[in-house]
Order: structure tokens, then C-alpha cells, then sequence
């Protein structure tokens, strides 16, 4: 019986939820084709990563070394790829993060197998791999047919698919280690320690945050008076931090802060799915964008399609008003 | 330092209303401006800061049709010395797989210590042709990079992992990142840049001149079969009206949940 094949994801020894999300999209697929799904553990020390995992996967195959304690796209290729050649999956899943886009295109070449990015629907039809995922900033979605092919790989968007824990505990197997690279041509030299931060937009009520669309650095002033008139805190997209506009503890994003405030307000921000997954939970999300078909609209409660230059002056007229200033 | 950019030209979509074609699997591209991807214009970026602290020269390389040299031309007009296009109509443009191949075989026949490309492309947004060019040229890569330092025929990168950490990895050269947004300011393009690019050349290679049969290239990895608009339950509500109009309804809102 054929299985497919999730390589799993740690950070300092725990295993990140885009796996169990990568495990839920594997289940999907592997009860439809009859196959088994496995959890692929490399790493170091894994006996509490084993342990979370024995719930979700029929199998978990691992690979334990002191040279594999942190990720390394040279020495990882080299396990993966052994493992990949010895069992034939049908199916390698990992997540769209900054592991499995590091990772999964240089595997795919080297095992001549077609590779499908970033998915939101996965599907195996007489063995052969579709996928829906978007194009153009997420403005439109696209249903792509990979290559016929003797096994494929696919990374998984994060927060997508839902974990399946199963009723029996997956049987675990170790692996002997496969033959690394003995020299290696990329080291990894340290990590930082995130930045910290002055003010801290995750703990704000209210947010207003600015996108692209503010257009100049001093228009950010705008929101600034709207954000205090509201006591709240402004934030942002990310290509205003890479403009210099604000620092980058205001950006919302998966590459930046998650806030869930009871008030998000939304100026000329096209929602992207990196910015969206950082705001998504917030109580009430108020969007304006000139677009109607902007993607923030499939999250916002509430949409003004025109321009912020004329909306937000006149919120902020009304707010004046409302609290008797002039 | 050999410098080495992968350019992409592609449709500005962030204001743009995207219709699909008749074919349904292409959007329409009447009416859309094209431009450098997003990604690449920092790659470049980078490679023309590292040229101006250790020398070199940097090379931008685009495959596509003729209407990709408007994208060159930006890159040359900004500090770029050599504009390479690739161009075949056997090429299939549209598979990543393919597109790092050409890519491939054009560098081989280059000299280069370190290649950038984009993290990914605004349109397909793939993100897998930079590290599969990297395997078809057999050297080292690191993907997301936000930081390049380079000594001693090595580079020290910083990758940006989630969570606001960055990890700090060595690449022995020649090697190949895939650059961030926000990996430096963008840079201006003067008039007078744009004016003596429109003069220089851009050298164009085809399949002949790769050593890659037509077969090589032609069949895709992956294929689009249905282009469509997300079919998302939308929870949204409009607020219609003019801006006086949407700021009272805006406030009503505000004040029922007691948020002013
Ligand atoms: C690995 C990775 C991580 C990332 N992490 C993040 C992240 O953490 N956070 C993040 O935000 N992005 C992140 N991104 C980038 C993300 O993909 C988008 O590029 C970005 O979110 C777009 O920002 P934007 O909406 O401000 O700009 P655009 O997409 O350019 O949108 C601008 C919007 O403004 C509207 N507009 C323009 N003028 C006006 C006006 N006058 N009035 C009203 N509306 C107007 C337009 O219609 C458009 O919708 C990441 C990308 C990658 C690859
Ligand atoms: N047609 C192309 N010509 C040159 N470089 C490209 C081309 N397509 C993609 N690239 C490079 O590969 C990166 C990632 O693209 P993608 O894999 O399509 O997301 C881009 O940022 C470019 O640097």
C-alpha cells in the first residue's frame, strides 16, 4: 500500500502547527486514495515532537542526528531525498513556510518530480496531482495539473487545512541515517533574537493600519490623527515598513505581528494572504479600498469602495464633531 | 564580484481589475502596465550595492518576449552593466521548471560569484524558480534573504524565518539568494539614466544558442487549467454612498459597539 509522506517542522524541539495543518491535508487525500500517511521526523532530540505526532499519521519514520539538529537545506535535501527514493511515496506535503520554500524546488528538480506551491486544495486523480492555489496578490485562484509522474510534492499554505487526529497511535520506525554531505557549502551561523519592540500593536483595542495606498510617507499622518481621535495605535502593510515609512514593529502580518483588536480599519491595504493571516481574527475589520474585488473584502465586515483621501478626512470630521472638538 | 539578476516583467495588479481571457486559463492583459516584479527590483538593488562596495559588474537577465527590454532598460537605467534577454517562442514561459532551466543554461555560459533572483513573482507567485535554478547549476542557495554581506569568497546572508527571526547562514561562492522586499531603499530612476539606457544594447540569446533542444523546454511541469475568481462566501457589507455619506454610517457603527 502507497502513502504519502508529511515532513515535519520544528522550532526549538517542538512541532509547529503547519505540520499537523500539512497532516489534515495528507489525511484528506490518502483516505480518498487508500493510502497511508506518515509523518517524516528529522531532526535532533524528537521524543516529545515523536509524541505529539502519534495522534495524526499512520506511521512516523525517523531520522535522528546531532547534524540535523537545525534546519539545513544541504543536509536536509540529502535525507529527504534518500527517504523519498527508498519509499516511493506518492505524495511528499510540507508547509509553504521558510523551511518548505527553501526546500521543496531544489528536491523536486533533483528527484525529477513535479512540485506544486503554496496550496489551498490538493488532490490526487488516478495518481496524478491537481492543485487550486492563487495568482496575482490573491485576486484569482487557479486549479493547476502537474506532470504525469512516478510521485509528486506539494507545499501547503498555512492556516488552510484542519489537523485529523486519528483513533489509533501511528507506529514508529527509525531510520538509519542516510549519507550526508561531508562537506557542506552552506552553514547555518546563528539565529537573532527578535527585535524588540516600544510599542506593541498586539495589545492595542484599536487599530488603524495603511497599505500601499496611502501613497506618500506624510500621508501616513492621516491615520495617525484618526488612530488617536479613536485611542488607538496605527500599524501596517508590509511594504511601508520596507519603505522606511515605519518601523517594523507596526507591521501585521506572517512575516510581522497577529492582532486581534475589537477595531481594524483598513486604508488601501489589498490583502494579501501574509497581511490577512496577521489580522484576520480581529472583532470588527472596516476596509477601504478603491477596489471592490480587493481580497480584504473577503475578510472585512464592513467595505467602503472609494478613496481613503476622502474617506478618511471625513471620519475623521465626524469624529471631531461627535466628541465637540473643532 | 560577478553580479548575476533574474528579472521578471510583470503586470502591476494591485489597483488593476483582472478579467480572465477566453481561453480561461490567461488573464486579459489589455489594459494592465507591466513592470519589474516587485522582488527583483530589490534584487537588483542588493547586487548594485555589492557592486559598489567590492566592484564587479551586474548582469540582468530576462526571459520573454521583446516587451521585457522595457524592464531591462529600467535595470541598465538604474546601474546595471549588461542586459541579457532570452527569447524563443519554443520557450514556455509559464512553467518555472522550464523558465530555471533556460535560466541555467544562459549562466553557464556566463561568469558570476553570486546570482539573485526575486523570492517569488507577483503574478504566479511560485516562489520555485530561484532555488531550482541554484540546483540546476549545482551551488549553494538560501532563500527570504533580508541582509548580504560578503568576504573572502563567501557570503553571509540573514534568512527571514517567522516570527520576526532571522537566521544567519555562510554560502561558500559562486551561490544564489532569492532577495526579500525590504532588503535595502529602492533607488530612483533618473531621466537622464533612462535616456542613455534607451541607447544601449540588449543581447539576445535563443534556444540555439543554449545548447537546449526544443523538447527540453516544452513540456511543463505544471500546467494552469482553470483561472478563476476566488468563490468566497463574503460576510462583507458595502457601505454605499459618498464619503460624507460612509463616514456617518462608519460612526453609527463605531457607536453601537461603544468604540467612541
Ligand atoms: C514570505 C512573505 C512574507 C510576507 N509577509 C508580509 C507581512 O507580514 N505583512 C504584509 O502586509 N505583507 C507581507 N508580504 C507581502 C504581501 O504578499 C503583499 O505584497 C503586501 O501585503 C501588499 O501590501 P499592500 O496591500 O499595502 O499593497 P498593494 O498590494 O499594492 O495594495 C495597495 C491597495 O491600495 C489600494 N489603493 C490605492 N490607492 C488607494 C486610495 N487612494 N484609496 C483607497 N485605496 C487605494 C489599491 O486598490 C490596492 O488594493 C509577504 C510576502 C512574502 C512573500
Ligand atoms: N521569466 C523570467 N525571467 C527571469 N527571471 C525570472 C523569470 N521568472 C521568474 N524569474 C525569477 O525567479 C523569481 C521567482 O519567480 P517564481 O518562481 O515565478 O515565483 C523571480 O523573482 C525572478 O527573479
Amino acid at each position: 500500500m502507497g502513502e504519502i509522506l508529511v515532513l515535519a517542522e520544528l522550532r526549538q524541539g517542538e512541532v509547529r502547527e503547519i505540520t499537523f495543518e500539512a497532516l489534515g491535508a495528507g489525511r484528506n487525500v490518502a483516505a480518498k486514495a487508500g493510502l497511508k500517511l506518515s509523518t517524516l521526523l528529522v531532526g535532533y532530540n524528537l521524543e516529545r515532537a515523536e509524541d505529539g505526532l502519534a495522534d495524526y499519521c499512520d506511521n512516523i519514520l525517523i531520522v535522528e542526528d546531532e547534524r540535523l539538529g537545525q534546519y539545513n537545506s544541504e543536509t536536509y535535501q540529502a535525507v529527504v531525498s534518500q527517504v523519498f527514493r527508498e519509499r516511493r511515496p506518492a505524495l511528499l506535503l510540507m508547509g509553504h513556510t521558510s523551511m518548505g520554500m527553501d526546500l521543496a524546488p531544489r528536491l523536486a528538480v533533483e528527484l525529477g518530480i513535479p512540485l506544486v506551491t503554496d496550496c489551498l486544495e490538493i488532490e490526487l486523480v488516478d495518481g496524478r496531482l491537481y492543485a487550486v492555489r492563487q495568482m496575482y496578490g490573491g485576486k484569482l485562484n487557479c486549479r493547476v495539473r502537474a506532470r504525469e509522474a512516478e510521485g509528486y510534492i506539494a507545499t501547503v499554505r498555512q492556516g488552510i487545512f484542519k489537523p485529523v487526529k486519528i483513533e489509533s497511535r501511528g507506529l514508529v520506525t527509525r531510520i538509519g541515517i542516510p549519507v550526508l554531505p561531508r562537506e557542506l557549502r552552506r552553514r547555518v551561523k546563528g539565529v537573532t533574537a527578535p527585535v524588540k519592540s516600544e510599542i506593541s500593536i498586539e495589545s492595542a483595542d484599536i487599530i488603524v493600519a495603511v497599505g500601499r495606498g496611502i501613497g506618500e510617507k506624510s500621508n501616513i499622518a492621516l491615520a495617525e490623527e484618526l488612530a488617536n481621535l479613536l485611542g488607538g495605535v496605527i500599524a501596517c502593510s508590509r511594504p511601508i515598513v520596507d519603505k522606511g515609512w515605519l518601523p517594523s514593529d507596526r507591521q501585521v502580518g506572517s512575516s510581522g505581528k497577529t492582532v486581534k483588536p475589537k477595531l481594524y480599519i483598513s486604508l488601501g491595504i489589498s490583502g494579501a494572504f501574509q497581511h490577512v493571516m496577521g489580522m484576520m481574527n480581529s472583532q470588527l475589520i472596516i476596509a477601504v479600498n478603491k477596489d471592490r474585488n480587493a481580497p480584504i473584502f473577503n475578510v472585512a465586515h464592513y467595505g467602503v469602495v472609494d478613496d481613503l483621501f476622502k474617506v478618511a478626512p471625513a471620519l475623521i470630521k465626524k469624529i471631531r464633531e461627535l466628541k465637540g472638538l473643532r | 564580484m560577478d553580479l548575476i539578476v533574474c528579472v521578471k516583467h510583470v503586470p502591476d495588479v494591485s489597483s488593476a481589475e483582472l478579467r480572465v481571457d477566453s481561453s480561461g486559463r490567461e488573464i486579459d492583459r489589455a489594459g494592465l502596465n507591466y513592470d519589474i516584479n516587485e522582488w527583483d527590483d530589490y534584487a537588483l538593488e542588493a547586487a548594485l550595492i555589492l557592486k559598489e562596495k567590492h566592484g564587479g559588474v551586474v548582469t540582468v537577465v530576462s526571459v520573454g518576449g521583446e516587451e521585457v527590454d522595457r524592464t531591462l532598460r529600467r535595470c541598465l537605467a538604474k546601474g546595471a552593466d549588461n542586459a541579457v534577454r532570452i527569447s524563443d517562442p519554443k520557450i514556455n514561459t509559464k512553467d518555472p521548471f522550464i523558465v530555471a532551466k533556460v535560466l541555467s543554461a544562459a549562466i553557464k555560459t556566463m561568469r558570476y560569484d553570486l546570482i539573485l533572483t526575486g523570492v517569488q513573482a507577483g503574478d504566479d507567485g511560485y516562489a520555485i524558480t530561484g532555488p531550482t535554478l541554484a540546483e540546476y547549476l549545482k551551488i549553494p542557495h538560501a532563500t527570504l534573504v533580508k541582509k548580504i554581506e560578503v568576504e573572502d569568497g563567501r557570503a553571509v546572508v540573514w534568512r527571514e524565518l517567522e516570527g520576526g527571526v532571522e537566521e544567519i547562514v555562510e554560502l561558500d561562492l559562486p551561490a544564489l539568494v532569492t532577495v526579500q522586499t525590504g532588503i535595502a531603499e529602492l533607488r530612483y530612476v533618473s531621466v537622464l539614466g533612462i535616456r542613455m539606457a534607451m541607447r544601449r544594447q540588449i543581447r539576445t540569446m535563443q534556444l540555439s544558442d543554449l545548447g537546449l533542444s526544443p523538447e527540453e523546454v516544452a513540456s511543463p511541469w505544471l500546467a494552469i487549467e482553470e483561472l478563476y475568481t476566488p468563490r468566497v462566501e463574503r460576510r462583507v457589507e458595502f457601505i454605499e454612498g459618498s464619503p460624507d455619506e460612509a463616514a456617518s454610517r462608519i460612526v453609527e457603527i463605531l457607536r453601537a459597539r461603544g468604540l467612541i
